[in-house]
């Protein structure tokens, strides 16, 4: 199965891309815990692309979700935009040892959505930002 | 997302319903600013009814507990769904904040 959104990266469409993650979600049966936690990897790298892609211009965004027959238990989602260069990926871990009042605010997201996931890459193509991540239950 | 609050003398509780997500933050967060002043020793936010946090709701969270601590009270998290706990755990949020 190949399920295919194009939205514009917007805060106000969070809601629809988030909506179109999980109603697929469960139609290949993912369970809900695993379908949760692939949600808000979703949601921290769109509103990463939804914030800083497009500065001020208006852009689109592409996500695509793929299931496999041979793999019905592994999902592939991409995420495109066609917005600055920008790889997530390279933000530094945040220190996850800290307390409270020495805890920063940046870095999370992404520290959530590699932990979260199996697999996740960035590649720079034909002007667009490219996420590919994987995850199998 | 649904806030209630529920003001006892020093203590302050926080209910939470629905999703903690990026959209939603900011009116916790906004919440949080508002209600968490001097005078209040203890503040309880309960979360039994929230069933998704991403990491921009973990950020209000922390600030809750930052604030607290800069009012020398305290702030305990209740009921915490065992979802919304694998994010705590796996951020290195469930060693910082104090739960019931």
């Amino acid at each position: 199965m190949k399920k295919e959104l194009n939205v514009k990266a917007t805060l106000e469409n969070l809601h629809t891309v988030l909506g179109f993650i999980e109603e697929n979600l469960e139609l290949v049966e993912c369970p809900m815990k695993i379908a949760m936690k692939i949600v808000v990897c979703v949601e921290e790298l769109y509103v990463n692309v939804a914030s800083y892609a497009y500065e001020g211009v208006s852009g689109d965004c592409r996500l695509e979700f793929v299931v496999d027959d041979a793999t019905p238990n592994r999902v592939n989602i991409t995420i495109l935009d066609e917005g600055k260069p920008f790889n997530p990926l390279e933000k530094e871990d945040p220190d996850t040892t800290l307390d409270a009042d020495e805890r920063e605010i940046g870095g999370l997201g992404i520290f959530m959505v590699k932990n979260i996931m199996d697999t996740i890459s960035y590649e720079r193509k034909e002007e667009n930002n490219i996420i590919i991540m994987e995850k199998s239950w | 997302m649904e806030i209630k609050k529920i003001q006892n003398d020093s203590e302050l509780t926080m209910s939470i319903s629905g999703r903690l997500d990026t959209n939603a933050a900011p009116k916790l967060i906004a919440d949080i600013d508002e209600s968490l002043v001097e005078g209040v020793k203890s503040f309880v936010l309960d979360m039994a009814e929230c069933d998704y946090v991403a990491s921009s709701g973990l950020r209000a969270i922390l600030g809750a507990q930052k604030k607290m601590n800069a009012l020398q009270g305290t702030m305990v998290v209740k009921n915490v769904v065992s979802d919304v706990m694998e994010v705590f755990e796996m951020t290195g949020f469930a060693d910082i904040l104090n739960f019931e």
